[in-house]
């Protein structure tokens, strides 16, 4: 009864309110987002019949099948390499441009203009362009170099290649993401290190990181979770009979492959369910060495 | 001391110059080899930079056979029903979340969170299916489907709304404005900035987005979709490859050096505050 009682005009408004301006957010979002959630996590114990025909429940048989599935294996370990390459180059590039950027001179907006520019390209015409300058006859990247390199399709390293695509297009984002964090950091500290005689590198590192740690952990978190799902340069960049497909295909194109070219979803939606656990893991990880070496004020 | 301030500002420079000139190469050479002819770009000895002639028929030849036009209309469609339905519905609930208090929003905004952190992946095989029960594959809303509600830009516009002081709400409920009277005519205009860095950040990822046009719609495609299509269909003829390249990047780029204050801004601070 005192619930009721509480319940004064005011509250049944602001609930009445509440509940209307949310609506169309939370239909949208659980038809969405929720409850696909558990219909992929559903349809990964089923295998789609032939010609599309139906739903055949089959356990745990794609999971097993996942398990000893060399070609899922090595698309993580593709995975891997290339978060490996774009995360750290991408951050380490971005935070020295950052901190390039972050003085009074000439120029600094024509620059900040220039290293954003990548961003607000369509991912499939930037896959396509390193492509051609990738190109092992033709590409303008071998004429410079005066190499033969066979930059995309060379097994060994192609996986490399993309990651470099990958570098160039995000690092102005990150280095955006930075200086918004360095303005934050309070001029007296350079100010003092000037007086006590230390150096631009040791300021680098005894001021700007460790007061930026928070901004860092946050775009490594992004970036590595961004890099775990890297798709569109992999599907344009890579032909159907490029040598280097079996070291290149990332888990998202194994994904897509197997959910919409092959049409097996079932299939499809146990690799997405690894993908989740990989990125759940490594986020888990994060958290756990933020505690280390992340400095909030 | 003056002099070594004036070296190390050289060498500044230098080192941002040589980035420019990577993060321009690629741009640069897209638009060479467009007006290129096919011998001109194949030509290793001597390998050729500059075309001897502007050449406008790779740019013809793509307009016509990939009919430009609607790839343009689909995309600014696409990213119109994108923006009006993130913006629209993350306002609203974004006030809801911040500022009214009632039953079941704490576990509502949970959800909000959750969807945040899930790979996007994981929607995609029922969204399609729901969007093929429907029977609206090859659609301009199967495109426009995923992005109707956002949980990311309503977490966006509750932090702007959050940062509203609250005696505006008090005043104007005095001056005897209901909640949505409130809302409508004294917050909203308020967050006209979140609402623009929504809007900036959900235009450029629809304009990116490539699996799902790629999944949904083979007939009504967006430029990103058309783009990979081509690629399949003259596989080496990258002077029309470059053409087509340059046709989908020009509009953002042009976009972009206009309003780029907004965009920085819009897509950095929205990212920031993930």
């Amino acid at each position: 009864m005192s619930t009721i009682k509480k319940g004064t005009s005011r509250e049944r408004n602001e609930f009445m309110w509440g509940w209307l301006f949310i609506l169309p957010t939370m239909f949208g979002l659980i038809v969405l987002n929720i409850i696909p959630i558990f219909q992929t996590i559903w349809q990964s114990f089923f295998k789609t019949g032939d010609f599309g025909r139906g739903n055949i429940f089959i356990g745990a048989e794609n999971y097993i099948r996942l398990f000893g599935d060399t070609e899922v294996w090595q698309s993580v370990l593709n995975t891997f390499k290339y978060a490996i390459v774009e995360v750290p180059f991408s951050i380490a590039i971005s935070l020295v441009l950052a901190v390039l950027l972050n003085r009074k001179m000439k120029g600094v907006s024509a620059y900040r203009t220039i290293f954003f520019l990548p961003m607000v390209a369509a991912p499939a015409a930037v896959a396509m362009v390193w492509r051609w300058l990738f190109n092992t006859e033709f590409g303008l990247l071998n004429h410079v170099f005066h190499s033969n390199v066979q930059w995309i399709s060379d097994p060994r390293f192609a996986v490399f290649s993309i990651a470099v695509i990958g570098i160039w297009s995000i690092i102005g984002y990150n280095m955006v993401l930075f200086l918004a964090g360095l303005q934050e950091i309070p001029r007296d500290y350079y100010e003092a290190a000037d007086i006590d005689g230390a150096n631009g590198i040791e300021q680098f590192f005894n001021i700007t990181i460790p007061l930026l740690s928070p901004t860092i952990f946050f775009v490594s978190i992004t970036r590595i979770i961004g890099g775990m799902q890297v798709f569109d340069l992999i599907f344009m960049v890579m032909d159907r009979n490029n040598p280097a497909l079996y070291k290149t295909q990332s888990i998202v194109y194994l994904f897509y492959q197997n959910s919409f070219v092959e049409n097996n979803k079932g299939y499809g939606s146990t690799i997405v369910v690894l993908l989740i656990a990989i990125i759940m893991v490594i986020t888990v990880f994060q958290m756990i060495a933020q505690k280390k070496w992340v400095y909030y004020n | 001391m003056e002099q070594r301030a004036k070296i190390m500002s050289m060498v500044i420079h230098l080192i941002l110059v040589l980035v420019s000139i990577t993060m321009l190469v690629p741009f640069l050479w897209m638009a060479l080899t467009a007006f290129k002819s096919m011998t001109e770009a194949t030509s290793v000895n001597p390998f050729v930079i500059f075309p001897s002639v502007w050449r406008t028929e790779n740019f013809t030849t793509v307009i016509n056979n990939m009919d430009f036009p609607i790839l343009y209309w689909n995309t600014l469609l696409l990213i119109a029903g994108r923006v009006i339905a993130a913006v629209l519905t993350a306002t609203l609930a974004g006030y809801a979340f911040a500022r009214l208090e009632f039953r079941g929003k704490n576990f509502m905004f949970s959800l909000i969170l959750f969807q945040m952190m899930v790979p996007g992946q994981i929607y995609i095989i029922p969204q399609y299916l729901m969007v093929s029960k429907m029977g609206q594959l090859n659609t301009i809303f199967a495109l426009v489907f995923p992005g109707l509600v956002t949980a990311f830009g309503t977490f966006l516009l509750r932090q702007a709304y959050m940062g509203l002081p609250r005696d505006l709400e008090e005043a104007a409920r005095l001056d005897g404005c209901n909640i949505g009277q409130t809302f409508l005519w004294i917050m909203a205009p308020l967050t006209q900035s979140s609402m623009v860095a929504l809007g900036i950040f959900t235009a450029v990822f629809a304009y990116k987005d490539l699996m799902w046009p790629l999944i949904c719609n083979r007939d009504v495609m967006p430029l990103s979709a058309a783009l990979a299509k081509m690629q399949g269909q003259y596989t080496n003829n990258y002077p029309q490859l470059m053409a087509a390249s340059l046709l989908a990047c020009v509009p953002m780029i042009v976009l972009y050096l206009v309003f780029q204050k907004q965009f920085v801004e819009g897509i950095a601070t929205s990212g920031g505050k993930l």
